[in-house]
């Protein structure tokens, strides 16, 4: 193993991965650019009469050029109905192309099926995160070098400043002709927001649109133009459209999580935020979005018009918009057909990027400006820093997703989550795998009381002055009260072999994920 | 001794089934005034040995606060009666009796809960009791069930088996249950109880729930139990006194402080005499809003007027 | 408390433990663990499971437990109307 560095959280981190030097974390505002321009994708020339579409994936691999030890990213608005990514990576074993770095923005668990090209050695880096069945490969250590997780802002930056280099991007479209033009709006199995994909069109050095349903020329609207892709492949089916987006997100109807989501509302009435202008963040997740519906309600009451609404966008979301409880929605992913369905119909319901939804090393993107980011967990510990990635059992199963992000901008970022899961405690003393400083977290809300970061003495004041009888308590008290419940957890033990490493949005590293020892 | 628990707040009381840990372990967290840990309707009879260990060790365990302890045991008649009992060692702040006819059946309890109580070194009568009124003899002899025992500190009726025992159909306007409901708040405010109206049974219709607690309240019941946690917001608002009468009864409160300070026997507000019965509501719509946080510190004066026993 | 035969409860509900006791012949507890926590919490769970055994005076029994996330008062309850039912009695005469 290379040489360690201390972080500022006290976390050891390696100095070195893949190659590449990389910086200790000092502070989610501390650090700039690593490069002084941006990494730009190659000058090409397509001249008129010359044709774009490929008869298959397998031409595209070949007039791409691609060889051992490239790059490739695909994007995950298709969540676990894509089936591009498996097909593609079907061809590259085919014609015998080795140790890929596999870099797309997301991985859902239908893409297990790599998991025996991975053990084959014609996958050998993952970069963003990992998902369920490949987590648990990864868990067992089937990749030699660790996995770079990354969160939606932060991968938008490293295409940026060049440390994720995309040799080829290949990007499933719901509609795209023959040009290349491409959006996830029109078609049988629209998914909406093209805002990760967007990204690796203007990067990578090549971009392939991969679609099933190709159109007459132009296609329009453009989500992505032609001038950004170099072939166009269109093949049987690129999608479970059941996979893709769900009919429809639900509100929790556990007692417990309604009182977590009332809670959240409250505190944001009590923070004074919750005034004309209000800008919000929520996560899909049954809380977060009880947690919208008793915030919408409140601003019924009090006849506020919100500014915005960002991130991945629901139906509520929409019925907002549509209610004009909210004045814009800015999406950069779409978890429900509701919303899909939406950035066709309302003017106001905008795609972005997701350099300009999230990336901390641009003019300033849309998290900057939000007030409020509603936000989930694993775990959780008594310096507010939060995990999302790891288990308690120290498998590497999920990504970071937008949290550090939102986490970062929001002016007031909560995290909800219920005291206990089962036996398992989600206030712990030190939590696994730090994905989200804590400095970045205002406030922690639990079905047994809601901590407000010490650090952020201003919003405790207002508060409390606001409203005296919220349930408030430190978060050494939720701590407590934890192991009151459940009692003190054996400790994990681990390989001696690093897995994954957290980076932080602005590219310096926070924490790293050794090895769990599993039982058989 | 039994005066302080009649007082506390129990606009709702939540049937909660005693053979689930994972609702009972969360007793406090739904929000209600009161909790009944349930051995009766909600478990099977092969599994009220189950219920029982396990409400016993939620009580010993689980984190209650302010939240009122009540376990509804089997009814005097059946076989289970008299080891439900046992969950008073677990102290409990009430038993509540399912079925109860007559004055016996409550002397008959208080004696064996008595001799238990004693065994366990508790206060003699420190174990509270709720009676429910839910059959044809028990609402006719609710005022001698009502006097036959002090440990009682609030009287439910039951309109489910009542209306089954009478062989009338039960309704949401519930006419067939009208003088029943009378006679529980009756006798219930005779003793200086709590009166709990019957379960609202269609959880999924929140407005016919809310008009059925605004009866309820009207005709003088001061709660309502309660088989799902939705139902809680609704009626806890119903119960909240208005702005409106939280301003008057300040003015009241205010006018007797006034009249008692000038030395002066009677009160009067808006040329009218501060008679006993408006007093004593005033002082309930401020108990209640105290409880209810609705009355903010500015009004510390009121508050400790409230808490101090007031005029 | 001797077990006559096998005894059971508890269910597969979140939150729950189903327990199942089996009389043995040789002495001590020997309990098969189920569990999802089963690394951070396996050494508390068969603790109270063996504890709760002791105090109704249980020395020797197989144990299964298929848990599903359970607190130590639920674990506890479990175990005894399991030692209950498997002791073919319908309450426990002395309040433990």
């Amino acid at each position: 193993m290379g040489s360690m560095a201390r972080n500022s959280l006290g976390r050891e981190v390696p100095t070195e991965v893949w190659g590449m030097k990389f910086n200790a974390f000092k502070g989610a505002y501390a650090s700039k650019p690593r490069a002084g321009f941006q990494k730009a994708a190659p000058l090409k020339c397509v001249l008129p009469g010359e044709n774009k579409v490929l008869p298959s994936l397998e031409e595209s691999i070949k007039k791409c050029g691609i060889e051992d030890g490239d790059t490739l990213s695909f994007h995950h608005h298709f969540r676990s109905g894509d089936f591009v990514l498996n097909k593609v990576f079907d061809e590259i074993a085919k014609l015998g192309i080795k140790d890929i770095e596999l870099s797309p923005s997301s991985l859902h668990p239908i893409h297990k099926q790599v998991i025996p090209y991975i053990e084959q050695g014609i996958i050998t880096r993952i970069s963003g995160s990992t998902n369920g069945p490949i987590g648990e490969a990864v868990s067992c250590g089937v990749l030699a070098d660790p996995v770079i997780l990354r969160s939606h802002g932060g991968r938008a930056r490293a295409i940026m400043d060049g440390e994720l280099s995309i040799d080829a991007a290949f990007l499933a479209a719901t509609a795209a002709d023959e040009y290349g033009n491409m959006n996830g709006t029109s078609g049988p199995n629209a998914c909406g927001a093209l805002g990760y994909a967007m990204m690796d069109a203007r990067y990578a050095k090549n971009v392939v649109a991969v679609t099933d349903n190709l159109v007459k020329y132009p296609l329009t609207p453009i989500s992505i133009p032609q001038t950004n892709v170099d072939y166009v492949v269109k093949i049987d089916c690129i999608g479970n459209p059941e996979g893709i987006v769900s009919t429809t997100t639900k509100i929790t109807t556990d007692p417990l999580r309604l009182r977590i989501a009332k809670q959240t509302a409250q505190l944001i009435e009590a923070s004074g935020l919750m005034k004309d202008g209000l800008s919000l963040q929520t996560g899909a997740g049954g809380i977060s979005l009880a947690a919208t519906y008793y915030v919408a309600n409140i601003m019924r009451q009090k006849k506020i018009v919100g500014s915005f609404g960002s991130g991945g966008i629901t139906g509520y979301f929409v019925e907002m918009l549509k209610e004009g409880l909210l004045k814009n929605l800015f999406d950069v992913q779409c978890f429900d057909l509701i919303a899909a369905k939406s950035i066709g119909e309302n003017r106001n319901h905008i795609e972005i990027s997701a350099e300009f939804y999230a990336s901390p090393h641009t003019k300033g993107c849309i998290v900057n400006m939000l007030d409020v980011g509603i936000l989930g967990a694993t775990e959780v510990d008594t310096d507010f820093n939060v995990n999302v990635a790891t288990e308690a059992d120290g498998r590497l199963l999920h990504g970071i997703g937008g949290h550090q992000d939102v986490a970062a901008g929001a002016k007031l970022s909560i995290v909800t989550l219920p005291l206990i899961r089962g036996r398992l405690p989600s206030v712990v003393d030190r939590v696994m795998t730090v994905t989200t400083p804590g400095e970045t977290i205002d406030a922690i809300i639990t079905e047994r009381g809601i901590a407000i970061n010490p650090m952020n003495h201003e919003l405790l004041e207002t508060v409390m002055k606001n409203n005296p009888h919220l349930h408030l308590c430190t978060i050494e008290e939720l701590n407590e009260k934890c192991k009151r419940l459940v009692g003190m957890p054996e400790p994990i033990e681990f390989h001696d072999k690093i897995i994954g490493v957290v980076e932080y949005r602005d590219g310096t590293l926070l924490d790293v994920v050794w090895q769990p020892k599993l039982p058989k | 001794m039994m005066e302080d628990k009649r007082k506390r707040l129990r606009r709702t009381m939540l049937f909660l089934p005693g053979n689930n840990p994972g609702i009972l372990q969360n007793a406090a967290l739904f929000g209600a005034d009161c909790v009944i840990l349930d051995l009766e309707d909600s478990v099977s009879p092969s599994e009220k040995l189950a219920a029982r260990n396990l409400v016993r060790h939620a009580l010993e365990s689980v984190e209650f606060g302010d939240v009122e302890k009540v376990v509804r045991v089997n009814a005097t008649t059946t076989p289970f009666f008299r080891q439900d009992l046992e969950m008073i060692r677990a102290r409990p702040d009430a038993i509540m009796l399912p079925k109860v006819n007559s004055a016996q059946d409550i002397i008959d309890f208080d004696n064996l809960a008595s001799s238990i109580e004693e065994e366990e070194g508790i206060q003699n009568g420190s174990t509270g009791l709720v009676p429910i009124i839910e059959t044809a003899q028990g609402v006719l002899n609710v005022w001698e069930i009502a006097r036959a025992s002090s440990r009682i500190v609030a009287l439910n009726f039951g309109a489910e088996d009542f209306s089954a025992s009478v062989g009338c159909q039960r309704t949401k306007e519930g006419d067939e249950i009208f003088h029943a409901r009378n006679a529980t708040v009756l006798a219930a405010a005779a003793i200086g109880a709590d009166a709990i109206d019957t379960v609202f049974i269609d959880v999924d219709d929140e407005k016919g729930l809310i008009e059925d607690t605004q009866l309820a309240k009207k005709l003088g019941m001061t709660g309502k139990a309660v088989i799902h946690p939705r139902q809680l917001d609704p009626i806890h608002l119903v119960f909240a006194p208005t702005a409106k009468e939280i301003e008057h009864a300040k003015r009241v409160v205010a006018a007797l402080r006034e009249a008692k300070e000038k030395g002066s026997g009677v009160a009067s507000l808006d040329r009218r005499m501060i008679d006993a019965p408006v007093a004593a509501r005033a002082k309930r719509v401020l108990e209640l809003a105290v409880a209810m946080n609705l009355i903010d510190d500015n009004d510390e004066k009121d508050k400790k007027e409230i808490q101090g026993g007031g005029a | 408390m001797e077990l006559r035969n096998a005894g059971s409860a508890g269910t597969l509900e979140s939150s729950d433990i189903m327990i199942t006791l089996h009389p043995k012949t040789d002495e001590g507890i020997e309990i098969v663990l189920e569990s999802p926590a089963k690394q951070q919490f396996g050494k508390a769970i068969n603790t109270t499971i063996t504890e709760t055994l002791m105090g109704l005076g249980i020395h020797s029994a197989l144990v299964e437990a298929k848990d599903r996330g359970a607190l130590d008062c639920t674990i506890k309850a479990r175990v005894e109307t399991a030692a209950m039912r498997a002791a073919g009695l319908d309450n426990l005469e002395v309040y433990p």
